[in-house]
């Protein structure tokens, strides 16, 4: 097994839709038409020139499709992996593995909910477990809550460190003009808001906006001449662990440990190399799980980690910089805005929030309650 | 025409209303199996032996869910003595009083109507 080639394909376009609270009647096909046409003219590709489409959305059963009508494409490769969250970062592989065997060459991947409009029970069809559900616990915030306990029980981690992370998540949202967040957020407001599920107050947990994107994939070769720099993708890697909470073997321990073990071998690099990281943050915990998988600091240290300021603004590591899910916008899978983050931060186009000579950024998808796992490593024509 | 195998679910109720709390062993694997199902996810073997459990189990982790209308209330994972876990919660004390490494004990719940059995915990005494 030769696996994908580090640097053979590239991000060229990305772009949000509309974010927040989207128009009245907008759907999640019209979303993903207006990310694909913003990220297309962003790199100067037109949809003549899509042979690859992928999407994945709660609110559209065979999403990939009614998009492709839409845009009245009719491409050679068709993804719809959905595994939450993370499907975007499972997308990008995809495409680039794709590209390489020449089964396509210009990847659109899409995507648009409106669960903020229509409400969290519109947006996606209940499921009943029978194992889970007769107890009637809060998902997703119950299962990151439960994970959050073991981790305080273990490492004696604590809410005020939970709290530093959604601190840090909103100074940088304030650096974003396009976050949902526009007011500063203490540790003490995080503390004193209403209890979601213990440990998590609602400023544990991710926003519940409407949204969409898209990001254009294309080969190393075709990148080089289009409109901006490209994001090489330098490295991939996937891992599920579970898909209940139940059923996880290690809750302090995710799959982001192999997730981002097989990313930093395919790009030979580690975590010393990322100077922007981008963490799916549906709860404060994720970032501190994420943060020690992926080797920026040891198992249990997380808490500490994120204190006193070092992940936000002024901190010696750039997390979560456009604000992240918990203070920029999370649109029920949050997955591709991670991507358009690390790109934007490659190209330099981040204003007030930039990071000084970003070179490789890291994308950590999560989906389910902390189930699939997909990390995806860019980085510039110098890092390449 | 050889007789369909009876739903993994199905056998788990019907023990449950006994008010036993079954679970699978797989001898391949030489350990507990949960949630119950057709294959064992360790070996693939589809060997798996019902048993019940002596109902003895430590708190793994809990939370307390804060609902915006109603009472707040415990929901934790169990890790069982014969070495599975399941999802349930802690009666019979206040939710935020569950604590992690507590010994608790299994109970039937029966939340009456059409709703099936569930298997709910309650402090060991003493423990």
């Amino acid at each position: 097994m030769d696996g994908l080639k580090r640097g053979s394909a590239a991000i060229v376009g990305v772009a949000e839709s509309d974010l927040g609270e989207v128009a009245d009647g907008m759907s999640v096909i019209d979303l993903m038409a207006q990310g694909a046409k913003r990220a297309l003219d962003d790199c100067g590709l037109s949809l003549k020139d899509v042979d690859g489409l992928f999407s994945a959305t709660t609110q559209s059963r065979l999403s990939v499709l009614a998009l492709a009508e839409y845009l009245g494409v009719n491409p050679s490769f068709l993804g719809s992996t959905i595994v939450g969250g993370s499907s975007f970062e499972y997308h990008v592989a995809h495409a680039m593995g794709a590209i390489g065997l020449g089964l396509c060459n210009v990847a659109v991947i899409a995507y648009g909910s409106t669960q903020r409009s229509v409400g969290r029970k519109q947006a996606s069809v209940r499921e009943v477990n029978p194992y889970e559900t007769p107890f009637k616990p809060f998902l997703p915030a119950s299962a990151y809550a439960l994970a959050a306990s073991r981790h305080i029980h273990e490492f004696g981690t604590t809410r005020e460190q939970l709290a530093a992370v959604a601190v840090a998540a909103r100074e940088w949202a304030l650096l974003n003009p396009a976050a949902w967040e526009k007011k500063p957020l203490t540790i003490e407001g995080v503390l004193s808001s209403r209890m979601v599920s213990y440990p998590f107050t609602v400023r544990d947990c991710c926003l519940v906006t409407d949204g969409g994107g898209a990001i254009v994939v294309t080969s190393a070769e075709r990148a080089k001449s289009l409109k901006k720099a490209p994001a090489y993708v330098l490295g991939c890697g996937q891992s599920v662990t579970h898909a209940s909470i139940s059923s996880m073997p290690d809750l302090t321990v995710t799959g982001a440990l192999t997730a981002g073990k097989a990313a930093y071998a395919m790009a030979k690099l580690g975590p010393a190399d990322i100077d922007a990281v981008e963490l799916y943050d549906a709860f404060t915990i994720n970032t501190i799980l994420f943060l020690e998988d992926l080797g920026f600091c040891k198992k249990g240290e997380g808490g500490a980690f994120v204190s006193g300021g070092r992940i936000g603004p002024n901190g010696s590591l750039a997390v979560n910089t456009n604000g992240g899910g918990l203070s920029y916008c999370h649109p029920g899978m949050y997955g591709l805005f991670l991507l358009i983050e690390a790109v934007r931060q490659l190209r330099g186009e981040c204003d007030a929030r930039q990071v000084k000579n970003c070179e490789v950024a890291l994308a950590q998808g999560n989906g389910g309650v902390l189930s699939s796992q997909a990390t995806v490593i860019l980085g510039t024509q110098t890092a390449l | 025409m050889p007789s369909n195998q009876d739903a993994p679910l199905k056998t788990y109720l019907v023990h449950l209303a006994r008010g036993e709390l079954a679970y699978q062993f797989s001898p391949a694997a030489g350990r507990a199996v949960f949630y119950p199902r057709m294959l064992c996810p360790f070996t693939g073997s589809d060997r798996l032996e019902w048993r019940i459990s002596k109902g003895l189990g430590t708190v793994y982790a809990t939370t307390v869910v804060h609902p915006i209308e109603g009472m707040p209330f415990n929901v934790a994972l169990i890790d069982c003595d014969e070495g599975f876990r399941l999802m349930s919660r802690v009666e019979d004390i206040a939710p935020e009083q569950v604590r992690i490494g507590q010994r608790v004990r299994f109970r039937v719940h029966q939340p009456g109507g059409e709703e099936p059995p569930q298997p709910v915990f309650v402090p060991v005494e003493g423990a």
